[in-house]
């Protein structure tokens, strides 16, 4: 029997819409089918204890080849220094930091719609959120490694962080890249609470309906005796609405950040007051295609597309949508300031991106992050699974290529005596491959050992009359 | 016999006794139980829900909640001693010369003390939280009821415990009782 058919019959096993419990008009984008409190629990908890479609398998078996050369690149690159990688004088960072600004990037998504849109009142965040909210974690970690990676003397990471040693020495704080790692790790581990603060219902949830003693153990133990008190629930609400609040601002100032390990440069192209919104709104870009790269294959697998419906795609799309012209119109700016600013320098880079030796990787991404997301424009493609899913992968390739754009500017800046070439080698690649292992491995462990869409705020959300609160209302819930 | 089968208030003793709960189907249900219930004079009840009722939390008089301000004081820990952290380092401990800038030029300094203030808030909130709430607490007399597992699922409890000045095993059933509930369980301590 294949898939189609199994979702077919599993349709067609509950009542249908307008029979039963109504659906409430609002409702029905949010949540397809007449569910009730017990249902979701099925439906999203359950999946955790059930065994798990060939999906699953074909994804975390994926992301464990690559996990080994992960593995393998990082052993030979402690064995041999930093030197295995293409970097050299004028680009001294290359793939590194190509990859940590872009996995930061991806992680952004994740904050922004369970802090952003939780403030804004946007209930369609909720089937999302949890998902999210994991990816950005991995993919800080992924991003995490290559700086301490491109170290070279990886284990003396610590010396970033101001702590009393015998030597007296201090990092410098009017420093952007010192300013990185408190950015970076503050955000990790905010992005950490804020994820586990929300599972501490849903795993309460879980040891309660787990049908082996040992899950109830484990559950049990991370829902820390959770029970649902009304006073609990009310302290539960207030802190994460104020950590949406605290989110909000420290998603902007992560990027913000990490572009001004370019912006407070003097190179050309790199030294502008645009770099901070743009590379903010790249982030939102790719890391929206990133969640609608995960959440498509997910919900087919799960059968979640009560839940993760046509219409979240569609929103997901919108955003994608804009923050693409966001994206595009920084490089307009970039190349109208170069020109309209009269700078010799600015202008003959700008020029070298566009027509020098490594012009096609700038056409590259015009082409993946200009002219391939207006697909998007059309209702039905933002609703088709497979043309999300084919703009979602040309915008991560594209956005990747901006980094590496922005990056491989180094290679001819002001005299032609500083010029140099960059040529990433097999070992740049397989970090690059590797980290995506890492992050496909930790994605799909999150998917079989944890809820991955929210129970507690799905259950709020549905309509009074089938059980629920008649939409998640955090912002009033929470004074 | 199991304490939940026992047919009136001849159950356990109040000394053995951690509260009633009374187990109902909807919220709105939970929300008019606890209001009927403080205005009886009970003090020492909670709810318990799968998702958060905010109504209930009103009716049990509990209005606001102390976590911003357990957050903003952690916040405010963070920003001052994060920017008095910059300052003592780059312009005292180890004042590094750079191009002769100034040593406490502290618009530089902006971005580690958000950083700082923001990461201080987030784990005040999580410890505030866990403390306040008096988690973990893997030991709680309510998870000796067997019912009360659905309190994650779908069933909305309200619990008036035997601590309560105005308890009584009796009373206190028959009150519940008359509120309609799906179940009356007596919780032992």
């Amino acid at each position: 029997m294949t898939v189609a058919t199994t979702v077919e019959l599993d349709h067609r096993k509950r009542p249908p819409a307008g029979s039963g419990l109504p659906l409430e008009p609002e409702m029905h984008p949010l949540v397809q089918r007449p569910h009730t409190l017990v249902s979701v629990g099925e439906a999203l908890g359950d999946v955790v204890f059930k065994p798990h479609p060939r999906g699953w398998w074909l994804g975390f078996l994926a992301g464990f080849a690559l996990l080994q050369m992960l593995l393998v690149a990082i052993a030979w690159l402690f064995y041999m220094g930093v030197g295995i990688w293409g970097i050299n004088v004028p680009v001294a960072w290359g793939f590194a930091i190509v990859n940590f600004v872009w996995w930061i990037g991806i992680g952004h998504a994740g904050t922004l719609i369970s802090a952003i849109l939780l403030l804004m009142h946007q209930k369609w965040r909720t089937s999302i959120n949890r998902f999210s909210e994991a990816m950005t974690i991995f993919a800080v970690m992924c991003a995490g490694m290559f700086p301490l990676l491109h170290m070279g003397r990886p284990w003396f990471f610590y010396w970033l962080y101001p702590f009393p040693n015998v030597a007296g020495v201090y990092p410098q704080f009017r420093s952007p890249l010192t300013w990185d790692v408190f950015a970076v790790t503050t955000y990790f581990t905010v992005s950490l609470v804020f994820w586990y603060i929300g599972l501490i219902p849903d795993l309460a949830s879980l040891r309660d309906s787990a049908p082996k003693r040992i899950q109830r153990i484990i559950y049990g133990i991370l829902a820390l005796g959770w029970r649902g008190s009304a006073i609990h629930w009310r302290r539960y609400e207030k802190v994460y609405l104020l950590l949406a609040g605290l989110s909000t601002p420290l998603v902007l100032s992560v990027h913000t950040v990490v572009s001004f390990d370019f912006a407070v440069s003097i190179v050309p192209l790199w030294h502008a007051t645009i770099f901070p919104p743009f590379f903010v709104a790249g982030a939102i870009f790719s890391g929206f295609a990133m969640v609608v790269a995960l959440a498509i294959p997910v919900r087919r697998w799960y059968h979640l597309e009560d839940f993760i419906t046509d219409h979240h795609l569609d929103l997901c799309g919108k955003v994608m949508l804009a923050t693409g012209m966001l994206v595009c119109y920084g490089y307009f700016s970039e190349v109208w300031m170069a020109w309209y600013g009269h700078s010799l320098y600015e202008w003959g880079t700008t020029i070298e991106r566009l027509f020098g030796p490594y012009g096609w990787s700038y056409w590259c991404l015009i082409f993946c992050n200009l002219v391939v997301p207006q697909i998007l424009w059309s209702r039905r493609a933002r609703r088709s699974d497979f043309w999300l899913m084919v703009v979602s992968i040309f915008v991560l390739i594209g956005m990747w290529f901006e980094r590496y754009v922005i990056v491989i500017t180094l290679s001819r800046e002001y005299i032609p005596a500083a010029w140099g070439r960059y040529a990433p080698t097999v070992w740049d690649y397989a970090t690059m491959l590797g980290s995506l292992g890492l992050f496909l491995t930790l994605f799909f462990l999150f998917v079989r050992y944890l809820p991955m869409i929210s129970m507690a705020e799905m259950r709020e959300l549905l309509p009074k009359r089938q059980g629920g609160g008649g939409g998640h209302s955090i912002m009033e819930n929470a004074p | 016999m199991n304490p939940a089968e026992t047919p009136s208030g001849a159950g356990l003793t109040p000394a053995k006794l951690y509260g009633l709960l009374a187990e109902f189907e909807t919220s709105e249900q939970m929300v008019e139980a606890a209001r009927r219930a403080k205005e009886k004079g009970y003090t020492y009840l909670d709810c318990y829900s799968p998702y958060p009722v905010g109504e209930a939390a009103d009716a049990l008089g509990f209005p606001k909640s102390e976590m911003g301000t357990v957050m903003f004081l952690g916040g405010l820990t963070g920003a001052v001693s994060g920017f008095l952290m910059q300052y003592w380092a780059n312009a005292y401990g180890y004042s590094l010369n750079i191009g002769s800038r100034p040593y406490f030029s502290w618009p530089s300094f902006v971005p580690v003390t958000f950083e700082m203030m923001v990461l201080t808030a987030a784990l005040t909130g999580l410890f505030g939280l866990i403390a306040i709430c008096g988690l973990p607490c893997y030991y709680h007399p309510l998870f000796h009821s067997e019912r009360f597992a659905r309190a994650t699922r779908d069933r909305f409890f309200l619990c008036i415990e035997a601590s309560d000045p105005r308890f009584d095993p009796v009373a206190t059933r028959e009150f519940l009782q008359s509120l309609q509930p799906l179940s009356v369980e007596e919780v032992p301590e």
